[in-house]
């Protein structure tokens, strides 16, 4: 069974950043997929995002579960924006071009169309982003240059082991749902949906009351050996950043104040084609 | 060195915690010396935890409660240094590697305690080196937990502590995770560490036989909250205070108490290497003469059928290879090996969690290949580790229903059924109780139950001692004995507990990287020194004891005393 986004090491660019560039990237990254709605700044970041996807060396195997559950809610997404607002892009741009008729009051526009695809852009921004970080980082180094940046230690390690624990969750919560399975609860594409929503409370009760089970053994053990003792702690993994991390920082910061200023220089957050 | 000044002294230590009425500890005096291996044994709830607890300060610290009476653990009072202050003094290695096991990597982990103590990044690439240098942990340092063995996990643990210096070291049942073989490592690892190290040790653990392996000073007895025996192991082996105390003595020394042997102390009884045994000879011999074999009938219907089953992930790694093996009506069988030998992956095959990459499954003689989880559920219960990972209801008699609910059973034939069961299992007093007032063992038998009630033909348990003291094991073995009498099952279990394959199976499955290495019944396995060796098994120490009496056939010997002590168990403790 492979992994699904969680750490695993190996030897790319990406990979030998620090943790605190790689988080900094992300979270700039991040605001300004949020705040932009320019198809231009949008594209760029698609081509950036599948460019470093790539040089990252991420293998499909260990995202594609988490991809195709956000394909799923993106086109539910997508649908429901048409049917709640299908004149929203027209709104938006200030024009009306019409494509066809639909069924009663819906009217494809190309306004829609073109603010929809905004959207689904904006996914493909921001999902790859997400998996490239979570691969790539190590947790500890990640909670170190946290730590480095003033978050409180007890935060940073929180991240840490809650980035440690996903694979033991993971395969905590197979062996559940296959011995629940056993005993005969549907768990599988077999079942009905709704008992299968029903059901998962067979594995989510068990799931949560082993993991509290765990979580007391391993507080205990983390006081036991020292962990808050002092304000300060030092870490083993810390990377000191290297040129290359500067070199990407810059770029970030560089590239997030040149999208605001792209973005928002004519007062309004969208890149209007039909004017 | 002062060795005439305890390191551990308690005086007259009394502690009840605040949740409870009567006090825990009650009146504890005891004196540890530098460089004293102490061994500290009792049932589950005499009080053992709660006095180790005392030495790291999580008591008073972490656990509230009154305490009286004046506790000196190198001088100094651990209820005023705290647990940080402590976790200098006295490194605690837990019995849950898994749970010590913090960091991301072996490195990391060793590391831990010193992060925490800020220790400057050079210093601390020394410390760590030094201490995997110790413990033969330099090539695993970058290793994750899961790349680990259990022995490897628990040289990480002991690092993790040693790495601050410590003068006391406090295992926690170091064993109780353990297959023998590595059981046995670790506590010669203990005694190497403690020699070269020069440390005091203080050990947990009701594997009394497993700990005796090497010297220890003294044993410590603890019965409901009083120290009532502090004596040389040579002294307590030979009186009848364990048995008496719950606590399973070497098999060694039952087997000779059993045979008429009056054991004393000039023998040295405290390893069966070193035993003088002239004076007891004659007796076991005599005993072994006017002994029987049993014949005993054992049902000729097969149940379960594997047939060349082999199992990959990948193409690289074989995980089950080849294996063959036929499982009769109403046996008990023992599956064992060391830790990633298969074992696991076994019964998930057989439950259909995973597809064999060849070779067939039957049951009753029908391929059950093309049959899902569920469908297999009908026929082979799976019972997980701990009842934790498996209880989803609140209420007993809900979860104990559950599997029949959802198979559509009608509500009138589920409530009959769901009595009937709980009848059988001892739980039907408490058949309107909620889960979570159930202790450990009643939760356990009820993870069992709510198996036991959609009447499989075979039952799977995953380790179900694991971590049991002897008290709790063999309240849930008796329970598996009980219901084997009553309904007509077949028990498969997964197992490191050699006592366990001895008292309780029919047949042992010996299980290596993948092969299946025997399939004998237990006293031919665990006297065969190739296969305990391949599999990390101990080989028992009856063998060893037919050995020094001169018996031609030990493993005769060992199969008479099991066959005998069957017999004679009455209710439980042997």
């Amino acid at each position: 069974m492979s992994k699904m986004i969680s750490y695993e090491k190996k030897n790319t660019p990406i990979h030998k950043l620090s943790g605190f560039t790689k988080l900094v990237f992300f979270l700039l990254w991040c605001f300004c997929s949020a705040l932009t709605f320019d198809t231009r700044i949008l594209l760029v970041m698609v081509v950036l995002g599948a460019i470093i996807y790539i040089v990252s060396g991420i293998k499909w195997k260990q995202v594609s579960g988490v991809f195709l559950a956000v394909m799923f809610f993106m086109v539910i997404n997508l649908t429901c924006i048409f049917f709640f607002a299908p004149y929203q892009g027209c709104q938006i741009y200030g024009t009306r071009n019409e494509i066809c008729h639909l069924f009663g009051g819906y009217t494809l526009t190309r306004e829609q169309l073109f603010y929809e695809f905004n959207v689904f852009i904006k996914y493909f921004t921001v999902i790859p982003s997400v998996f490239i970080f979570l691969v790539t980082t190590d947790p500890s180094e990640l909670a170190a240059s946290m730590n480095g940046v003033r978050i409180p230690y007890t935060v940073s390690y929180a991240v840490e082991i809650a980035l440690r624990y996903i694979p033991d969750i993971q395969d905590e919560f197979h062996r559940i749902r296959n011995a629940q399975e056993a005993r005969g609860i549907e768990m599988s594409s077999k079942g009905k949906l709704m008992d299968r929503i029903k059901n998962t409370s067979a594995i989510i009760f068990p799931l949560l009351f082993s993991t509290m089970e765990r979580i007391d053994v391993v507080s205990n053990a983390m006081e036991l050996r020292g962990f808050g003792k002092h304000g300060r702690r030092t870490w083993y993994r810390k990377k000191d950043l290297t040129a290359g991390d500067i070199a990407v920082l810059a770029f970030i910061i560089i590239f997030f104040v040149a999208s605001m200023i792209i973005t928002f220089h004519d007062g309004n957050r969208f890149y209007n084609p039909f004017i | 060195m002062g060795s005439n000044e305890p390191i551990i002294e308690f005086s007259d230590v009394t502690f009840k915690y605040r949740a409870q009425q009567e006090p825990t500890l009650k009146n504890i005096n005891l004196k540890i010396y530098p460089g004293e291996k102490i061994l500290i044994a009792g049932q589950s709830g005499s009080g053992k935890s709660t006095l180790a607890h005392c030495l790291n300060a999580l008591i008073p610290c972490s656990f509230t409660g009154d305490m009286s009476g004046t506790l000196r653990v190198c001088g100094e009072e651990p209820s005023k240094l705290g647990v940080f202050g402590m976790s200098r003094k006295v490194g605690t290695v837990l019995q849950d590697t898994n749970g010590q096991f913090i960091a991301l990597t072996v490195a990391e982990d060793i590391a831990f305690a010193l992060e925490n103590d800020m220790v400057p990044k050079d210093e601390m690439y020394h410390k760590v080196e030094d201490v995997a240098k110790k413990l033969e942990l330099v090539d695993f340092l970058e290793n994750a937990p899961g790349e680990l063995s259990g022995g490897q996990k628990q040289r990480v643990s002991l690092g993790g502590v040693m790495a601050c210096d410590v003068k006391v070291l406090l295992f926690d049942e170091p064993l109780a995770n353990l297959d023998p073989a590595t059981g046995k490592r670790t506590i010669a690892l203990i005694d190497e560490i403690m020699k070269n190290e020069d440390m005091t040790v203080v050990i947990i653990e009701h594997r009394l036989e497993d700990v005796l392996y090497r010297d220890v000073d003294r044993v410590i007895l603890m019965e409901s909250g009083r120290i009532i025996a502090d004596m040389h192991p040579d002294e307590l082996l030979c009186s009848d205070l364990l048995t008496r105390n719950g606590i399973r003595e070497p098999l060694y020394i039952t087997a000779l108490k059993h045979a008429g042997a009056d054991i004393t102390p000039d023998s040295h009884p405290q390893h069966i290497e070193t035993m003088d045994i002239e004076s007891y000879k004659d007796t076991v011999i005599r005993w072994f003469k006017d002994t029987r074999e049993k014949e005993t009938a054992l049902s000729t219907e097969t149940l379960l059928s594997v047939k060349n089953l082999k199992f990959s992930y990948d193409e690289k790694r074989t995980i089950i290879d080849d294996v063959s093996f036929d499982i009769k009506k109403g046996e008990m069988v023992a599956l064992v090996g060391k830790n990633g030998a298969g074992k696991s992956t076994l019964a998930s095959l057989i439950c259909g969690f995973y597809k064999p990459t060849s070779g067939t499954i039957m049951l009753d003689g029908k391929d059950i290949g093309p049959l899902s989880i569920k469908e297999r559920g009908d026929k082979i219960g799976f019972v997980m580790q701990s009842p934790n990972q498996m209880i989803s209801k609140p209420m007993i008699y809900d979860e104990v229903a559950l599997g029949l609910q959802v198979r559509g059973v009608p509500e009138e034939e589920i409530k009959q059924r769901v009595y009937e069961i709980l009848k059988i299992c001892g739980l039907y007093p408490f058949r309107n109780w909620p889960v979570s007032a159930l202790s450990f063992g009643q939760k356990k038998r009820v993870s069992i139950a709510s198996i036991l009630v959609l009447n499989p033909e075979l039952i799977i348990l995953d380790e179900p001692t694991a971590g049991q003291d002897y008290q709790h094991y063999t309240e849930i073995m008796e329970f598996l004995l009980e219901i084997r009498k009553k309904l007509p099952i077949t028990i498969l279990m997964i197992t490191h507990d050699m006592h366990l394959m001895l008292e309780y199976t029919d047949r042992t499955l010996v299980l290596t990287d993948g092969k299946l290495l025997m399939d004998a019944g237990p006293w031919d396995v665990l006297t065969r020194d190739e296969v305990c060796e391949k599999a990390y098994l101990k080989r028992t120490s009856l063998y060893d004891l037919a050995v020094k009496c001169g018996i031609e056939n030990p493993d005769k010997f060992v199969a008479r005393f099991i066959e005998d002590e069957r017999s004679t168990r009455k209710g439980g403790v042997l």
